[in-house]
């Protein structure tokens, strides 16, 4: 009685209750679809409803919490022995438990209480999908026969179903809108949780970054510092790098294909100059840390200039090649949406194309171009895996960008990579920068818009 | 079509340049013919305009008056499958020889167009824009006189002078397509073309404009392409009615309107059709 199977049978039925509440209808109206208050397929959606929706709620109520109860009752029905143990020895028995209903390898012998334990976690598991199919087809046909039963040619049926609609599209946004809060939620009290350890004026303004924290007692290491001002520089200088890359290529091609391409020639290059924002950042990475890295590094050495193999320009260069799209496709469209009146209002006092650019299309889309670099910046602000591999993880506090530098998305991964004690100060600290990063970003996407959006009024 | 509707023009054009002699004749056009892809848009257009006089084209839409009023300052140059083709002479000078500069062409002969399309900057660098970019003026003073002039000539000045700073994009329709001609003016071009200039325009706003053009007369050639026969009526000294792509007939205002010497002038000033 597998999930897929009960979900089939569930579907099955909603299709049924399509097609019968739109029969009824049909049969209630004797024939004529004029006479009923909706057209009849709306009186199918509605039957369909009825069943579809109680049932896949039951479905999925049934499912989330199927394996907890089964559990707790498994684990209740177990000897006081071995109830006993601590929550370890407890969830390792359950483990064995699971491992032996499943049929898969256990950790050791095999007790016969344990053994018991199984076949009654393995019988009490079909009993209650039985149960659930069950249960999901008498709800299913009850609803069927209830919605049918209240089918008269004078039923809103039409208005029933799409206000059921608009609560199902109204409640899936909400979802997504919750699930945000939630992610920002537990950003803020993990946050808080750091603040309780290191206070917020050394976090922001300290100039010295060095999370590793003794994690025994006895241990002898760095006692940890927390300034994160390093951090902030290191990604400004890339974002700053890649900024010096992305603007001018990508606002001058903005150009170019707005103004200047053929039709032809700007239909084959926007979505050429688009896949670059396609490219996985961990390509860019590689080619940065194993392509453009070693070559500055030798060029440097070429010219008699110092450059770490792991460079904030190597990081910057390839970042801004990442983010042209960004600022070319966007600066395009708001080019392109300078009325046309307007150039020929310039042409037709004898100005060149090159000036019509500069003093008319260029001042009238400006807005509109600086929402286009804003957003490039929060994407190179929080852009990750290209800095992993290719800026370093020392924490310099330095605006040369031919040393290594590390920003903040690279210390929140190397906090948080491998096993960690979730209430040290230093993974923590990952929350801190985290939410440090979200702000910055959502400051400047709010600014974008807003932008943007100013722009857009001045023509409509 | 075509042969007729020359010998036509010349019929009608022929006493007009005996009857005033003394007009110098500024654009001269003949046999212009302009496509658009495959399609023909205009068929050996032959007109003649004189200067300091306002010279209207009017005809049913898609008669290619607005296509023959841009041959003029080459603005069909921006449409990429547009050519031209025929002699078309600015005091005697080919304008589409090689010898001849766009940029001075369009310096020479400024435009008007159908929606009063300002730039979204203040109302005095709207007017600073042309001189600026043609090197008329260099200093801030010289500017400063310019944007007067030209507003004043528009008849905007006293509207606006004390608030050169604001947007031109604040202003009222009929306000703005005055700033746009004062922008033109500023320039100081020879010929002003003006598209269906006051078909955005509310009737007050128009008579304004129809005043201004006739002041404009003095020291400007103008053209104006209009839907509207009373406004050809009241503002031009020639009349040149276009008809499919055919220049039908040219001539006196007074004239055409009065006594049209074709059947199809006939019934469109009549309003059988149009």
């Amino acid at each position: 009685m597998s999930f897929t199977f009960v979900l089939g049978a569930l579907i099955i039925l909603t299709v049924a209750g399509f097609y019968l509440g739109r029969s009824r209808s049909m049969a209630s109206a004797g024939g004529t679809a004029s006479r009923l208050h909706s057209r009849p397929h709306y009186y199918g959606y509605f039957v369909a409803l009825w069943c579809g929706i109680p049932t896949i709620l039951i479905l999925g109520v049934w499912t989330v919490f199927q394996t907890p109860i089964v559990e707790m009752i498994v684990q209740g029905n177990l000897p006081e022995r071995m109830l006993e143990g601590d929550p370890a020895q407890m969830s390792l028995i359950m483990n064995d438990i699971r491992n032996l209903a499943s049929g898969n390898i256990t950790s050791g012998e095999i007790t016969p209480a344990v053994q018991a334990a199984a076949d009654q976690y393995v019988s009490l598991v079909q009993t209650s999908a039985l149960a659930k199919f069950v249960l999901i087809l008498v709800v299913g046909i009850a609803a069927i026969a209830y919605a049918r039963g209240k089918i008269a040619p004078s039923l809103r049926a039409r208005n029933q179903v799409e206000k059921t609609m608009m609560a199902i599209l109204i409640i899936c946004s909400v979802i997504a809108i919750l699930t945000t809060i939630g992610i920002v939620m537990s950003l803020v009290f993990e946050s808080y949780r750091f603040f309780e350890k290191v206070s917020p004026v050394e976090f922001l303004f300290g100039l010295e970054w060095s999370p590793q924290t003794a994690l025994r007692s006895d241990q002898v290491g760095a006692s940890g510092a927390f300034g994160a001002i390093p951090l902030f520089v290191g990604t400004l200088l890339i974002s700053f790098v890649a900024m010096c890359v992305a603007g001018p290529i990508g606002l001058l091609s903005a150009i170019y294909m707005a103004e200047y391409a053929p039709l032809k020639v700007r239909g084959a290059v926007k979505p050429l100059l688009e896949i670059l924002a396609g490219i996985p950042t961990v390509v860019y990475g590689f080619f940065a840390a194993l392509t453009v890295a070693p070559f500055l590094r030798d060029q440097g050495t070429f010219l008699g200039l110092d450059i770490s193999s792991e460079s904030a320009l190597a990081a910057g260069l390839v970042m801004g090649i990442m983010i042209i799209p960004f600022v070319s496709s966007l600066s395009d469209d708001v080019i392109n949406a300078v009325p046309q009146s307007l150039r020929e209002g310039s042409y037709g006092l004898g100005a060149t194309k090159s000036e019509t650019i500069k003093r008319v299309i260029l001042p009238a889309a400006l807005p509109g171009i600086v929402g286009s670099f804003m957003l490039a910046i929060s994407r190179a602000i929080g852009e990750t895996m290209i800095v992993v591999m290719a800026a370093g993880l020392g924490a310099n506090l330095t605006a040369n960008p031919l040393e290594a530098v590390t920003t903040v998305t690279v210390q929140i991964v190397t906090l948080l990579v491998g096993d960690q004690e979730f209430d040290s100060a230093k993974t923590l600290a990952a929350f801190a920068l985290g939410l440090v990063l979200f702000c910055v970003t959502l400051c400047l996407n709010i600014i974008a818009m807003a932008v943007v959006n100013k722009y857009r009024e001045q023509y409509d | 079509m075509g042969e007729v509707d020359m010998s036509n023009a010349v019929e009608v054009t022929a006493p007009m340049a005996s009857s005033d002699a003394a007009r110098e004749t500024k654009f001269h056009t003949r046999g212009v013919q302009v496509f658009y892809g495959e399609k023909q848009a205009l068929f050996d257009v032959d007109l003649d305009i004189y200067e300091n006089e306002v010279t209207a084209l009017i005809g049913p839409s898609g008669c290619g008056k607005s296509t023959y009023l841009r041959t003029l300052n080459r603005m069909n140059d921006t449409i990429d499958i547009c050519r031209v083709k025929g002699k078309i002479e600015l005091d005697g000078t080919d304008v589409y020889s090689d010898k001849i500069d766009v940029v001075h062409l369009r310096a020479r002969v400024g435009m008007v167009f159908q929606k009063p399309n300002p730039f979204p900057k203040s109302i005095y660098e709207n007017i600073a824009y042309g001189p600026r970019i043609h090197g008329i003026a260099t200093g801030k003073e010289d500017i400063d006189q310019i944007v007067e002039e030209s507003l004043t000539k528009a008849s905007l000045w006293n509207e606006v002078k004390d608030r050169l700073d604001e947007p031109g994009t604040g202003l009222s329709g009929g306000q703005q397509q005055r700033l746009c001609i004062a922008r033109a003016i500023a320039v100081q071009p020879e010929v002003i073309l003006m598209d269906e200039p006051c078909s955005a325009l509310d009737p007050i706003a128009t008579a304004r404009i129809e005043e201004l053009i006739d002041e404009l007369r003095d020291n400007f050639t103008i053209v104006i392409v209009t839907h509207s026969m009373q406004q050809a009526a009241r503002v031009s000294q020639r009349t040149a009615f276009f008809h499919l792509g055919d220049l039908v007939e040219v001539g006196e205002t007074g004239k055409i309107f009065t006594t049209p010497q074709d059947q199809r002038t006939q019934d469109y000033i009549t309003g059988r059709f149009g």
